[in-house]
Protein backbone atom coordinates (compact mmCIF):
# COMPACT_ATOMS: atom_id res chain seq x y z
CA UNK A 1 0.00 0.00 0.00
CA UNK A 2 2.86 2.05 0.91
CA UNK A 3 3.74 2.10 -3.43
CA UNK A 4 0.60 2.55 -4.15
CA UNK A 5 -0.11 5.63 -2.00
CA UNK A 6 3.03 7.54 -2.18
CA UNK A 7 4.62 6.25 -5.84
CA UNK A 8 0.93 5.21 -8.33
CA UNK A 9 -1.91 7.27 -7.22
CA UNK A 10 0.44 10.50 -7.72
CA UNK A 11 1.75 9.48 -10.53
CA UNK A 12 -1.41 8.84 -12.18
CA UNK A 13 -2.15 12.28 -11.26
CA UNK A 14 0.14 14.52 -12.12
CA UNK A 15 -0.07 12.19 -15.64
CA UNK A 16 -3.60 13.86 -15.59
CA UNK A 17 -2.64 17.30 -14.86
CA UNK A 18 0.48 17.13 -17.85
CA UNK A 19 -1.97 16.31 -20.05
CA UNK A 20 -4.43 18.79 -19.35
CA UNK A 21 -1.98 21.34 -19.33
CA UNK A 22 -0.25 20.38 -22.95
CA UNK A 23 -4.16 20.51 -24.24
CA UNK A 24 -4.53 23.76 -22.82
CA UNK A 25 -1.55 24.92 -24.40
CA UNK A 26 -2.30 23.92 -27.65
CA UNK A 27 -5.40 25.58 -27.13
CA UNK A 28 -4.14 28.45 -25.75
CA UNK A 29 -2.57 29.47 -29.39
CA UNK A 30 -5.43 28.93 -30.96
CA UNK A 31 -6.98 31.45 -28.36
CA UNK A 32 -4.51 33.80 -28.98
CA UNK A 33 -4.31 33.47 -32.62
CA UNK A 34 -8.07 34.10 -32.76
CA UNK A 35 -8.56 36.71 -30.03
CA UNK A 36 -4.98 38.65 -31.79
CA UNK A 37 -7.04 38.38 -35.29
CA UNK A 38 -10.41 39.56 -33.64
CA UNK A 39 -8.25 42.69 -32.22
CA UNK A 40 -6.91 43.34 -35.67
CA UNK A 41 -9.88 42.78 -37.32
CA UNK A 42 -8.75 39.72 -38.99
CA UNK A 43 -10.43 35.80 -38.80
CA UNK A 44 -7.52 34.37 -37.51
CA UNK A 45 -6.79 30.68 -38.49
CA UNK A 46 -9.99 29.38 -40.12
CA UNK A 47 -8.31 26.62 -42.89
CA UNK A 48 -7.63 23.46 -40.71
CA UNK A 49 -11.13 22.04 -38.96
CA UNK A 50 -14.42 24.48 -38.51
CA UNK A 51 -13.23 27.79 -37.33
CA UNK A 52 -9.16 26.63 -37.40
CA UNK A 53 -10.12 24.64 -34.18
CA UNK A 54 -7.41 21.12 -36.01
CA UNK A 55 -4.27 24.43 -36.15
CA UNK A 56 -2.64 23.55 -33.08
CA UNK A 57 -2.19 19.46 -33.80
CA UNK A 58 -1.67 20.52 -37.61
CA UNK A 59 1.28 23.10 -35.55
CA UNK A 60 2.27 19.69 -33.62
CA UNK A 61 3.01 17.32 -36.25
CA UNK A 62 4.62 19.71 -38.03
CA UNK A 63 7.12 20.34 -34.98
CA UNK A 64 7.07 16.79 -34.11
CA UNK A 65 8.83 16.01 -38.09
CA UNK A 66 10.89 18.65 -38.25
CA UNK A 67 14.62 17.89 -38.40
CA UNK A 68 16.38 17.80 -35.04
CA UNK A 69 19.34 20.39 -35.83
CA UNK A 70 22.12 20.74 -33.03
CA UNK A 71 24.30 23.23 -34.27
CA UNK A 72 28.03 22.19 -34.24
CA UNK A 73 29.53 25.23 -31.84
CA UNK A 74 26.90 24.68 -28.85
CA UNK A 75 27.61 22.71 -25.55
CA UNK A 76 25.64 19.98 -26.32
CA UNK A 77 24.61 18.57 -22.50
CA UNK A 78 23.51 22.20 -21.63
CA UNK A 79 22.10 23.20 -24.78
CA UNK A 80 19.65 19.89 -24.58
CA UNK A 81 19.14 20.70 -20.94
CA UNK A 82 17.58 23.76 -21.41
CA UNK A 83 14.16 23.38 -22.46
CA UNK A 84 13.49 20.50 -20.76
CA UNK A 85 14.50 23.24 -17.64
CA UNK A 86 12.38 26.30 -18.72
CA UNK A 87 8.98 23.63 -18.92
CA UNK A 88 9.67 22.31 -15.68
CA UNK A 89 9.28 25.48 -13.21
CA UNK A 90 5.88 25.88 -15.44
CA UNK A 91 4.33 22.03 -14.75
CA UNK A 92 6.05 21.87 -10.74
CA UNK A 93 3.82 24.50 -9.70
CA UNK A 94 0.95 22.79 -10.31
CA UNK A 95 1.98 19.98 -7.63
CA UNK A 96 0.58 22.86 -5.07
CA UNK A 97 -2.29 24.16 -6.43
CA UNK A 98 -6.08 23.09 -4.98
CA UNK A 99 -8.01 22.02 -7.74
CA UNK A 100 -11.67 21.60 -5.42
CA UNK A 101 -12.85 20.50 -2.44
CA UNK A 102 -12.75 16.85 -3.58
CA UNK A 103 -9.42 17.10 -5.62
CA UNK A 104 -6.56 18.22 -3.24
CA UNK A 105 -3.20 19.44 -4.50
CA UNK A 106 -0.97 16.62 -6.12
CA UNK A 107 1.09 17.52 -2.90
CA UNK A 108 -0.98 19.21 -0.45
CA UNK A 109 1.50 20.34 1.59
CA UNK A 110 1.49 23.20 4.19
CA UNK A 111 3.79 25.21 2.46
CA UNK A 112 1.90 25.53 -0.95
CA UNK A 113 2.38 28.90 -0.92
CA UNK A 114 6.43 29.40 -0.77
CA UNK A 115 6.72 26.76 -3.14
CA UNK A 116 5.20 28.98 -5.89
CA UNK A 117 7.92 31.77 -4.42
CA UNK A 118 10.64 29.34 -4.76
CA UNK A 119 9.94 27.17 -7.69
CA UNK A 120 9.20 31.24 -9.60
CA UNK A 121 12.56 31.89 -8.85
CA UNK A 122 13.82 28.43 -10.26
CA UNK A 123 12.33 29.83 -13.76
CA UNK A 124 15.09 32.15 -15.17
CA UNK A 125 17.34 28.16 -15.18
CA UNK A 126 15.98 27.73 -18.87
CA UNK A 127 16.33 31.23 -20.02
CA UNK A 128 20.33 31.47 -18.62
CA UNK A 129 20.86 28.29 -20.04
CA UNK A 130 19.53 27.84 -23.77
CA UNK A 131 21.66 31.67 -23.46
CA UNK A 132 24.97 30.39 -22.70
CA UNK A 133 25.28 27.07 -24.23
CA UNK A 134 24.13 28.66 -27.86
CA UNK A 135 27.32 30.46 -28.24
CA UNK A 136 25.93 33.26 -29.76
CA UNK A 137 25.98 37.20 -28.82
CA UNK A 138 22.00 37.57 -29.48
CA UNK A 139 21.06 34.47 -27.26
CA UNK A 140 23.73 35.87 -24.90
CA UNK A 141 22.30 39.21 -24.68
CA UNK A 142 18.41 37.75 -24.80
CA UNK A 143 19.72 35.31 -21.94
CA UNK A 144 21.06 38.12 -19.77
CA UNK A 145 18.50 40.57 -20.16
CA UNK A 146 15.54 37.88 -19.08
CA UNK A 147 17.57 36.84 -16.26
CA UNK A 148 18.21 40.72 -15.46
CA UNK A 149 14.49 41.23 -15.72
CA UNK A 150 13.32 37.86 -13.52
CA UNK A 151 15.33 38.85 -10.99
CA UNK A 152 14.27 42.53 -10.50
CA UNK A 153 10.85 41.70 -10.56
CA UNK A 154 10.86 38.66 -8.69
CA UNK A 155 11.57 41.35 -5.61
CA UNK A 156 8.17 43.20 -6.05
CA UNK A 157 6.74 40.21 -6.77
CA UNK A 158 7.82 38.55 -3.57
CA UNK A 159 6.97 40.94 -1.82
CA UNK A 160 3.03 40.90 -3.05
CA UNK A 161 3.29 37.32 -2.52
CA UNK A 162 4.50 38.33 1.65
CA UNK A 163 1.75 40.54 1.48
CA UNK A 164 -1.04 38.13 0.78
CA UNK A 165 0.30 35.92 2.74
CA UNK A 166 0.73 38.33 6.20
CA UNK A 167 -3.09 39.19 4.93
CA UNK A 168 -4.20 35.19 4.81
CA UNK A 169 -2.27 34.56 8.20
CA UNK A 170 -1.52 30.56 6.64
CA UNK A 171 0.82 29.29 4.28
CA UNK A 172 -1.24 26.50 2.78
CA UNK A 173 -3.41 27.57 -0.16
CA UNK A 174 -6.78 25.84 0.79
CA UNK A 175 -7.07 27.30 3.52
CA UNK A 176 -6.39 30.50 1.58
CA UNK A 177 -9.22 29.54 -0.57
CA UNK A 178 -11.01 28.10 2.17
CA UNK A 179 -10.72 31.30 5.07
CA UNK A 180 -13.41 33.75 5.09
CA UNK A 181 -12.51 36.88 4.11
CA UNK A 182 -13.59 40.25 5.23
CA UNK A 183 -15.01 43.24 2.45
CA UNK A 184 -11.85 45.33 2.88
CA UNK A 185 -9.62 42.47 2.56
CA UNK A 186 -10.11 41.83 -1.38
CA UNK A 187 -10.98 45.40 -1.56
CA UNK A 188 -7.51 45.67 -0.32
CA UNK A 189 -6.04 42.72 -2.42
CA UNK A 190 -7.84 44.02 -5.60
CA UNK A 191 -6.22 46.95 -5.22
CA UNK A 192 -2.77 45.37 -5.72
CA UNK A 193 -3.88 43.08 -8.60
CA UNK A 194 -2.59 45.61 -11.28
CA UNK A 195 0.58 45.45 -10.20
CA UNK A 196 1.13 41.84 -9.23
CA UNK A 197 -0.45 41.03 -12.82
CA UNK A 198 2.41 43.36 -14.10
CA UNK A 199 5.37 41.48 -12.41
CA UNK A 200 3.78 38.39 -13.90
CA UNK A 201 3.63 39.84 -17.14
CA UNK A 202 7.42 40.28 -16.69
CA UNK A 203 8.53 36.81 -15.13
CA UNK A 204 6.63 35.18 -17.86
CA UNK A 205 8.39 37.16 -20.26
CA UNK A 206 5.04 38.21 -21.93
CA UNK A 207 4.60 41.45 -24.31
CA UNK A 208 4.99 43.74 -23.43
CA UNK A 209 7.72 42.49 -21.68
CA UNK A 210 9.35 40.41 -24.13
CA UNK A 211 11.98 42.22 -24.40
CA UNK A 212 14.56 38.58 -23.90
CA UNK A 213 13.14 37.58 -27.49
CA UNK A 214 12.20 41.49 -29.08
CA UNK A 215 12.54 40.31 -32.82
CA UNK A 216 14.09 43.86 -33.96
CA UNK A 217 17.21 43.42 -31.77
CA UNK A 218 17.61 40.23 -31.30
CA UNK A 219 16.61 38.18 -33.85
CA UNK A 220 14.67 35.85 -31.78
CA UNK A 221 16.87 36.25 -28.14
CA UNK A 222 17.75 32.94 -26.54
CA UNK A 223 16.30 30.98 -28.52
CA UNK A 224 17.46 31.91 -31.91
CA UNK A 225 19.55 28.82 -32.28
CA UNK A 226 17.10 26.51 -31.50
CA UNK A 227 14.52 24.79 -33.74
CA UNK A 228 11.67 21.77 -34.46
CA UNK A 229 10.60 20.44 -31.11
CA UNK A 230 13.34 21.85 -28.63
CA UNK A 231 11.71 25.47 -30.15
CA UNK A 232 8.29 23.92 -29.54
CA UNK A 233 9.13 23.16 -25.99
CA UNK A 234 10.66 26.36 -25.04
CA UNK A 235 7.22 28.14 -26.55
CA UNK A 236 5.20 25.24 -24.46
CA UNK A 237 7.11 27.04 -21.34
CA UNK A 238 6.08 30.19 -22.31
CA UNK A 239 2.63 29.21 -22.55
CA UNK A 240 2.12 27.06 -20.15
CA UNK A 241 3.83 29.44 -18.03
CA UNK A 242 0.70 31.79 -18.58
CA UNK A 243 -1.74 29.09 -17.69
CA UNK A 244 0.15 28.86 -14.25
CA UNK A 245 0.15 31.98 -13.26
CA UNK A 246 -3.18 32.43 -13.93
CA UNK A 247 -4.02 29.88 -11.83
CA UNK A 248 -1.85 31.43 -9.02
CA UNK A 249 -3.55 34.30 -9.54
CA UNK A 250 -7.22 33.04 -9.37
CA UNK A 251 -6.22 31.17 -6.08
CA UNK A 252 -4.86 34.18 -4.61
CA UNK A 253 -6.85 36.88 -5.67
CA UNK A 254 -10.23 35.02 -6.89
CA UNK A 255 -11.03 32.50 -4.68
CA UNK A 256 -9.72 29.69 -6.93
CA UNK A 257 -11.60 26.75 -7.20
CA UNK A 258 -14.84 28.29 -5.09
CA UNK A 259 -17.30 30.12 -6.79
CA UNK A 260 -18.27 34.23 -4.91
CA UNK A 261 -20.53 33.86 -2.28
CA UNK A 262 -20.38 30.03 -1.66
CA UNK A 263 -22.60 29.05 -4.12
CA UNK A 264 -22.63 25.63 -4.56
CA UNK A 265 -19.39 24.38 -3.16
CA UNK A 266 -21.09 22.13 -1.29
CA UNK A 267 -23.83 20.60 -3.61
CA UNK A 268 -21.80 19.97 -6.38
CA UNK A 269 -17.50 19.76 -5.54
CA UNK A 270 -17.21 18.07 -8.60
CA UNK A 271 -17.59 21.81 -10.49
CA UNK A 272 -14.05 22.88 -8.22
CA UNK A 273 -11.66 22.17 -11.27
CA UNK A 274 -14.32 23.87 -13.78
CA UNK A 275 -14.10 26.74 -12.22
CA UNK A 276 -11.02 26.83 -11.59
CA UNK A 277 -10.75 26.37 -15.40
CA UNK A 278 -12.94 29.35 -16.36
CA UNK A 279 -11.09 31.41 -13.78
CA UNK A 280 -7.88 30.85 -16.00
CA UNK A 281 -9.79 31.51 -19.37
CA UNK A 282 -10.58 34.95 -18.05
CA UNK A 283 -6.93 35.87 -16.88
CA UNK A 284 -5.92 34.55 -20.10
CA UNK A 285 -8.01 37.13 -22.36
CA UNK A 286 -6.18 39.61 -19.73
CA UNK A 287 -2.75 38.50 -21.26
CA UNK A 288 -3.59 38.66 -24.52
CA UNK A 289 -5.87 41.82 -24.42
CA UNK A 290 -2.44 43.49 -23.07
CA UNK A 291 -0.09 42.02 -25.58
CA UNK A 292 -2.68 43.33 -28.08
CA UNK A 293 -2.95 46.72 -27.05
CA UNK A 294 0.68 48.30 -25.54
CA UNK A 295 3.54 48.49 -26.98
CA UNK A 296 7.09 47.65 -25.27
CA UNK A 297 9.24 49.12 -23.56
CA UNK A 298 12.61 50.13 -23.21
CA UNK A 299 14.83 47.80 -21.86
CA UNK A 300 16.22 51.06 -19.44
CA UNK A 301 12.19 51.95 -18.78
CA UNK A 302 11.53 48.33 -17.80
CA UNK A 303 14.29 48.11 -15.50
CA UNK A 304 14.03 51.86 -14.11
CA UNK A 305 9.89 50.26 -13.66
CA UNK A 306 10.63 47.64 -11.25
CA UNK A 307 13.33 49.14 -8.79
CA UNK A 308 11.85 52.63 -8.60
CA UNK A 309 8.45 52.31 -8.90
CA UNK A 310 7.45 49.24 -8.67
CA UNK A 311 9.90 48.00 -5.18
CA UNK A 312 9.11 51.34 -2.83
CA UNK A 313 5.29 50.88 -3.78
CA UNK A 314 5.48 46.66 -2.44
CA UNK A 315 7.26 48.22 0.05
CA UNK A 316 4.58 50.19 1.11
CA UNK A 317 2.27 47.92 0.50
CA UNK A 318 3.87 45.27 2.37
CA UNK A 319 4.18 48.02 5.83
CA UNK A 320 -0.08 49.09 5.35
CA UNK A 321 -0.98 45.36 5.14
CA UNK A 322 1.26 44.45 8.24
CA UNK A 323 -0.27 47.46 10.00
CA UNK A 324 -4.02 46.68 8.98
CA UNK A 325 -3.59 42.59 9.83
CA UNK A 326 -2.41 43.89 13.42
CA UNK A 327 -5.11 46.53 14.03
CA UNK A 328 -8.25 44.86 12.34
CA UNK A 329 -7.92 41.13 12.44
CA UNK B 1 19.66 -23.37 0.18
CA UNK B 2 23.37 -23.25 0.84
CA UNK B 3 24.78 -20.37 3.64
CA UNK B 4 25.44 -17.56 1.61
CA UNK B 5 29.60 -15.85 2.48
CA UNK B 6 27.82 -12.32 3.28
CA UNK B 7 24.02 -11.86 4.28
CA UNK B 8 22.39 -9.76 1.88
CA UNK B 9 21.17 -6.68 2.84
CA UNK B 10 17.29 -5.96 3.57
CA UNK B 11 15.87 -3.87 0.03
CA UNK B 12 16.11 -0.63 1.09
CA UNK B 13 12.38 1.24 2.00
CA UNK B 14 10.80 3.75 -0.79
CA UNK B 15 12.43 6.33 1.98
CA UNK B 16 15.29 4.96 1.62
CA UNK B 17 15.92 4.74 -2.28
CA UNK B 18 14.63 8.09 -2.36
CA UNK B 19 16.89 9.30 0.21
CA UNK B 20 19.89 7.70 -1.87
CA UNK B 21 18.64 9.14 -5.39
CA UNK B 22 18.97 12.64 -4.05
CA UNK B 23 22.10 12.34 -1.84
CA UNK B 24 23.80 11.02 -5.03
CA UNK B 25 22.46 13.72 -7.40
CA UNK B 26 24.37 16.12 -4.38
CA UNK B 27 27.81 14.26 -4.59
CA UNK B 28 27.50 14.39 -8.35
CA UNK B 29 26.50 18.25 -8.41
CA UNK B 30 29.37 19.08 -5.15
CA UNK B 31 32.01 16.58 -7.97
CA UNK B 32 30.63 18.42 -11.11
CA UNK B 33 32.02 22.41 -9.07
CA UNK B 34 35.41 21.06 -8.04
CA UNK B 35 36.17 19.12 -11.34
CA UNK B 36 34.29 20.14 -14.54
CA UNK B 37 36.38 22.18 -16.32
CA UNK B 38 34.35 24.97 -17.54
CA UNK B 39 33.44 27.74 -14.98
CA UNK B 40 29.91 27.78 -16.46
CA UNK B 41 29.40 24.01 -15.75
CA UNK B 42 30.94 24.32 -12.04
CA UNK B 43 28.11 26.83 -11.31
CA UNK B 44 25.60 24.82 -12.42
CA UNK B 45 27.09 22.20 -10.32
CA UNK B 46 26.77 24.60 -7.59
CA UNK B 47 22.97 24.62 -8.29
CA UNK B 48 22.37 21.03 -8.25
CA UNK B 49 24.02 20.22 -5.24
CA UNK B 50 21.97 22.78 -3.66
CA UNK B 51 18.75 21.57 -5.22
CA UNK B 52 20.29 18.05 -3.87
CA UNK B 53 20.21 19.61 -0.44
CA UNK B 54 16.82 20.94 -0.85
CA UNK B 55 16.18 17.35 -1.54
CA UNK B 56 17.58 16.17 1.47
CA UNK B 57 15.40 18.04 3.70
CA UNK B 58 12.43 17.39 2.10
CA UNK B 59 13.00 13.73 2.56
CA UNK B 60 13.91 14.75 6.29
CA UNK B 61 10.02 16.25 6.36
CA UNK B 62 11.32 19.85 7.04
CA UNK B 63 10.00 21.01 3.60
CA UNK B 64 9.98 24.76 5.24
CA UNK B 65 13.55 24.52 5.62
CA UNK B 66 14.28 23.07 1.85
CA UNK B 67 11.66 25.24 0.12
CA UNK B 68 14.05 28.21 2.02
CA UNK B 69 16.65 26.48 0.35
CA UNK B 70 15.68 26.33 -2.85
CA UNK B 71 14.18 29.72 -2.47
CA UNK B 72 17.34 31.37 -1.32
CA UNK B 73 20.24 29.36 -3.01
CA UNK B 74 19.07 27.63 -5.74
CA UNK B 75 16.65 30.94 -7.09
CA UNK B 76 18.85 33.46 -5.93
CA UNK B 77 22.49 33.04 -4.96
CA UNK B 78 23.41 30.45 -7.96
CA UNK B 79 21.53 32.81 -10.70
CA UNK B 80 23.24 35.56 -9.74
CA UNK B 81 26.99 33.72 -10.14
CA UNK B 82 25.53 32.38 -13.24
CA UNK B 83 24.63 35.99 -14.34
CA UNK B 84 27.88 37.28 -13.09
CA UNK B 85 29.96 34.40 -14.95
CA UNK B 86 27.92 34.93 -18.05
CA UNK B 87 29.11 38.93 -17.64
CA UNK B 88 33.05 37.76 -17.32
CA UNK B 89 32.94 36.59 -21.27
CA UNK B 90 36.90 35.94 -21.13
CA UNK B 91 36.12 32.87 -18.74
CA UNK B 92 33.41 32.12 -20.45
CA UNK B 93 34.00 29.70 -23.31
CA UNK B 94 37.25 26.84 -23.49
CA UNK B 95 38.29 24.63 -20.44
CA UNK B 96 40.04 25.91 -17.66
CA UNK B 97 42.31 23.79 -15.70
CA UNK B 98 40.64 23.33 -12.26
CA UNK B 99 44.20 23.08 -10.84
CA UNK B 100 46.43 25.97 -9.78
CA UNK B 101 49.47 26.48 -7.73
CA UNK B 102 47.33 26.68 -4.66
CA UNK B 103 45.98 22.94 -5.16
CA UNK B 104 47.97 21.06 -2.67
CA UNK B 105 47.56 23.56 -0.10
CA UNK B 106 43.64 23.48 -0.39
CA UNK B 107 43.50 19.76 -0.52
CA UNK B 108 45.13 19.47 2.47
CA UNK B 109 42.66 22.31 4.07
CA UNK B 110 40.10 21.01 2.65
CA UNK B 111 41.13 17.29 4.33
CA UNK B 112 41.21 18.87 7.60
CA UNK B 113 38.07 20.23 7.02
CA UNK B 114 36.81 17.15 6.20
CA UNK B 115 37.90 15.12 9.16
CA UNK B 116 36.91 17.50 12.06
CA UNK B 117 33.41 17.86 10.58
CA UNK B 118 33.27 13.83 10.20
CA UNK B 119 34.35 13.35 13.96
CA UNK B 120 32.17 16.15 15.35
CA UNK B 121 29.00 14.80 13.65
CA UNK B 122 29.70 11.48 14.10
CA UNK B 123 29.79 12.14 18.02
CA UNK B 124 26.44 14.21 18.42
CA UNK B 125 23.86 12.27 19.62
CA UNK B 126 21.35 13.40 17.05
CA UNK B 127 17.31 13.94 19.47
CA UNK B 128 14.50 12.38 17.22
CA UNK B 129 11.14 13.42 17.73
CA UNK B 130 9.05 11.01 19.73
CA UNK B 131 6.36 11.74 17.77
CA UNK B 132 6.17 12.72 13.62
CA UNK B 133 5.38 16.44 14.08
CA UNK B 134 1.81 16.61 12.05
CA UNK B 135 1.27 20.20 11.15
CA UNK B 136 3.48 22.01 9.62
CA UNK B 137 2.32 25.37 10.24
CA UNK B 138 3.17 25.14 13.81
CA UNK B 139 6.41 24.39 13.33
CA UNK B 140 6.71 27.37 10.82
CA UNK B 141 4.68 29.77 13.38
CA UNK B 142 7.60 28.26 15.94
CA UNK B 143 10.49 29.46 13.95
CA UNK B 144 9.13 32.79 13.34
CA UNK B 145 8.42 33.09 17.36
CA UNK B 146 11.87 32.31 17.61
CA UNK B 147 13.24 34.40 15.87
CA UNK B 148 11.56 37.38 18.13
CA UNK B 149 12.05 36.34 20.82
CA UNK B 150 15.50 33.48 21.62
CA UNK B 151 17.30 34.30 18.88
CA UNK B 152 16.62 38.26 18.53
CA UNK B 153 20.07 39.22 18.34
CA UNK B 154 21.57 37.10 16.25
CA UNK B 155 18.10 38.11 13.85
CA UNK B 156 19.17 41.13 14.34
CA UNK B 157 22.69 41.09 13.35
CA UNK B 158 21.87 39.48 9.90
CA UNK B 159 19.59 42.03 9.76
CA UNK B 160 22.22 44.60 9.71
CA UNK B 161 25.19 42.54 7.95
CA UNK B 162 22.53 42.67 4.89
CA UNK B 163 22.05 46.30 5.40
CA UNK B 164 25.88 46.85 4.58
CA UNK B 165 25.91 44.31 2.18
CA UNK B 166 23.57 46.47 0.31
CA UNK B 167 25.29 49.89 1.00
CA UNK B 168 28.10 48.49 0.11
CA UNK B 169 26.53 47.44 -3.35
CA UNK B 170 25.49 50.75 -3.86
CA UNK B 171 28.68 52.46 -3.46
CA UNK B 172 30.71 50.11 -5.11
CA UNK B 173 28.06 50.67 -8.29
CA UNK B 174 28.29 54.41 -8.01
CA UNK B 175 30.12 56.04 -10.55
CA UNK B 176 33.71 57.61 -9.69
CA UNK B 177 34.47 61.22 -10.20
Amino acid sequence: MDWLNLLVIPIIRSVVIIVVLLTGFAYLTWYERKLLARFHVRYGPNRAGPKGLLQPIADAVKAVFKEEIIPGHVDKVVYLLAPALALAPALLIWAVIPLGKDFPAVADVPIGFLWILAIAGVESYGVILAGWSSNNNYSLLGALRSSAQMISYEIPLGLFLVSILLLAGDFSLVNLVEAPRAWWEWLWLWIMFPLFFICILAETNRSPFDLPETENELVAGFQTEYGGIKFALFFMAEYISMITTSAIMATLFFGGYALPFGIGSDILPILGPFILAGKVIVLLFLFIWVRASLGRPRYDQLMGFAWRTLLPISLGYMIITALLTVFFK
Amino acid sequence: MPELPIPIPPLPTLHESVFMAIALLTVVGAFLVVAARNLFHNALGLALTFFGVAGVYFVAEAEFVGVAQVLVYVGAISTLITFAIMLTRGMMYGATSPLNRQAGTAAIIAATVFVVMAGLLGSLPWPVAEEPIVDGQIVIANLGVGFVTEFVVAFLLLAVLLLVALAGAIVLAQDRK
